[in-house]
């Protein structure tokens, strides 16, 4: 092995795809995985679902095995974390001092949870949902019977209410904003998750801020901005992810939302690559609008892509994002990117759900949405997907029919 | 019953082309597969990354795709094509009579 080979900093899904894709591509020199925390690497999405239902002690899924690692000759450096990009001579240093020379870089630092500024004694008792370890602290504290107030109805805040219910917590779901799910989720779906949610027992507080969180004894109180409270003997935070770029920063990379990196995954050094949570991107399907991602399938995308481009391909990444959420027996898929301005056509699939089109001034299919019992909508999100990848102009007409087929929408 | 039976699954007509349909046999679920070119397929009704039925997935040409995680599967081999599935899918033998497509199981 040569000293220097293609480094990657993060062990999350997008770094070990593009360890993975590295190899497959038929890479021969060193590929080192870098990650700081001491689990072979592994899967998330189950984190916020079945990890906190399951009644045996789970295990974090992985997504590569330590011996498969190994059998592909990829190094991987666990429980040591990158603490700076040396670009000048090329290494990578870690919290340990080990140095790691690179020819390339790839940085999948991932993001970690936004947390609350708020009020109150109990504010550092918050908890908060990334890592498999605070899965499991997490729960730890979703016992039957426990109240358990939810700050945030995005998908993780709603998730880990849909885990906590089914586990027989009492549980309250706090969201400041109008509505749950109002980033990229169209309000008649947001409107029949929170119906889902209130059906298995949920109580919402919509629409107003947080005022303090304080313990008194063995009680937590979440006071609200309108003067009422809910108690509670756990709080879990869900209000979103801050991209990691304290790495990137130190070492002088440029920073906009994210590692800002170019349509081709490279950042403002031609030697190092972002991709996953961590990377602003522009987006050519969005007019070249910079965007950043926090969703599992993007992760995997963009290290693959990335790993292409870290061997010489400089090809754009244009992959139509795509989203989903599983809740109780329901899932919830986005596909695309939606603006709320734009006109939206129902496709009604009847007991096998309901399916929202985001269409833009000019006809061109943006985004669609779906939810109803796993089956149907997966299908057809996928093949709305295709329709937005080929910049397709659907009918209105076409699209809400449901017996027009999508699929032959996609070869008209 | 015998380990290798030939088992009435549908007909040709039950699934179109470019598509599958969901075949479940005793205890056991199978996915049936029509590829572009009108060729008749069967595999084990489940992905081999989450238990999930592939009779949701997307057929594009002669390869499956998980509705769940996009995972790829080529429908003649099983052979897992694209992450997250690593693991390959078990396929059976089909034979089509008199407009009925049968698999072996």
């Amino acid at each position: 092995m040569n000293d220097y080979g293609m480094v990657i900093v993060g062990a999350g899904e997008a770094g070990v795809r593009a360890a993975l894709e590295l190899r497959s591509r038929g890479w021969n020199g060193s590929v080192t995985l870098i990650g700081d925390e001491a689990h072979a690497p592994y899967e998330r999405p189950p984190l916020s679902k079945r990890v906190l239902c399951e009644p045996e002690e789970p295990a974090p899924p992985t997504i590569a095995d330590p011996p498969k690692l190994g059998e592909l000759g990829i190094a991987f450096l666990s429980g040591d974390g990158a603490v700076r990009i040396d670009r000048q001579s090329h290494v990578v240093r870690l919290a340990s001092g080990r140095e790691v020379p690179y020819e390339r870089l790839l940085l999948a630092t991932g993001a970690s949870p936004r947390k609350l500024a708020v009020q109150g004694n109990a504010a550092g008792e918050m908890l908060y949902l990334r890592k498999f370890g605070d899965a499991l602290a997490l729960r730890d504290r979703l016992r039957p019977g426990k109240r358990v107030a939810v700050i945030g109805g995005g998908f993780i805040g709603l998730e880990v209410a849909a885990g906590a219910v089914t586990n027989g917590c009492e549980v309250t779901l706090i969201e400041a904003a109008p509505r749950i799910l109002m980033r990229g989720v169209p309000e008649p779906i947001a409107e029949r998750v929170e119906r889902r949610h209130r059906e298995a027992g949920v109580a919402f507080r919509i629409g107003g801020g947080i005022a303090s969180v304080d313990r008194a004894g063995d009680e937590l109180t979440v006071a609200l901005a309108d003067g009422t409270a809910v108690r509670c003997d756990a709080i879990v935070t869900g209000i979103g992810a801050v991209p990691e770029t304290s790495l990137a920063a130190d070492s002088g990379l440029e920073i906009e939302n994210g590692v800002k990196a170019n349509e081709r995954l490279q950042t403002s050094d031609p030697d190092i690559y972002a991709a996953g949570d961590c990377c602003s991107f522009p987006h050519p399907l969005y007019d070249g609008r910079r965007i950043r991602l926090e969703a599992w399938r993007n992760a995997q995308d963009q290290g693959t892509h990335a790993a292409g481009n870290l061997l010489g391909d400089e090809a754009s990444y244009a992959a139509v994002p795509w989203f989903w959420s599983d809740q109780y027996d329901q899932t919830l898929q986005v596909s695309g990117l939606a603006d709320a301005d734009q006109k939206i056509v129902r496709r009604d699939l009847g007991e096998q759900g309901q399916l929202y089109f985001h269409l833009a001034a000019d006809g061109r299919l943006m985004s669609a949405s779906g939810m109803g019992p796993e089956g149907a909508v997966a299908k057809e999100i996928r093949l709305a997907e295709r329709l937005i990848e080929s910049r397709a102009r659907p009918s209105v007409e076409a699209l809400s029919d449901p017996g027009r087929k999508l699929k032959e929408l996609l070869r008209s | 019953m015998s380990a290798e039976t030939w088992i009435e699954a549908c007909g040709t007509d039950d699934i179109e082309e470019e598509d599958v349909i969901r075949f479940d046999h005793g205890d056991r679920t199978f996915a049936i597969y029509r590829t572009d070119k009108g060729d008749f397929y069967a595999s084990d009704g489940y992905c081999t990354h989450e238990k999930f039925h592939l009779s949701n997935g997307l057929v594009m040409g002669s390869v499956i795709e998980c509705p769940k995680h996009n995972g790829r599967f080529d429908i003649p081999t099983g052979a897992a094509k694209r992450a997250p599935v690593c693991v390959d899918l078990a396929t059976y033998p089909v034979k089509v009579e008199n407009g009925k497509v049968f698999i072996r199981i």
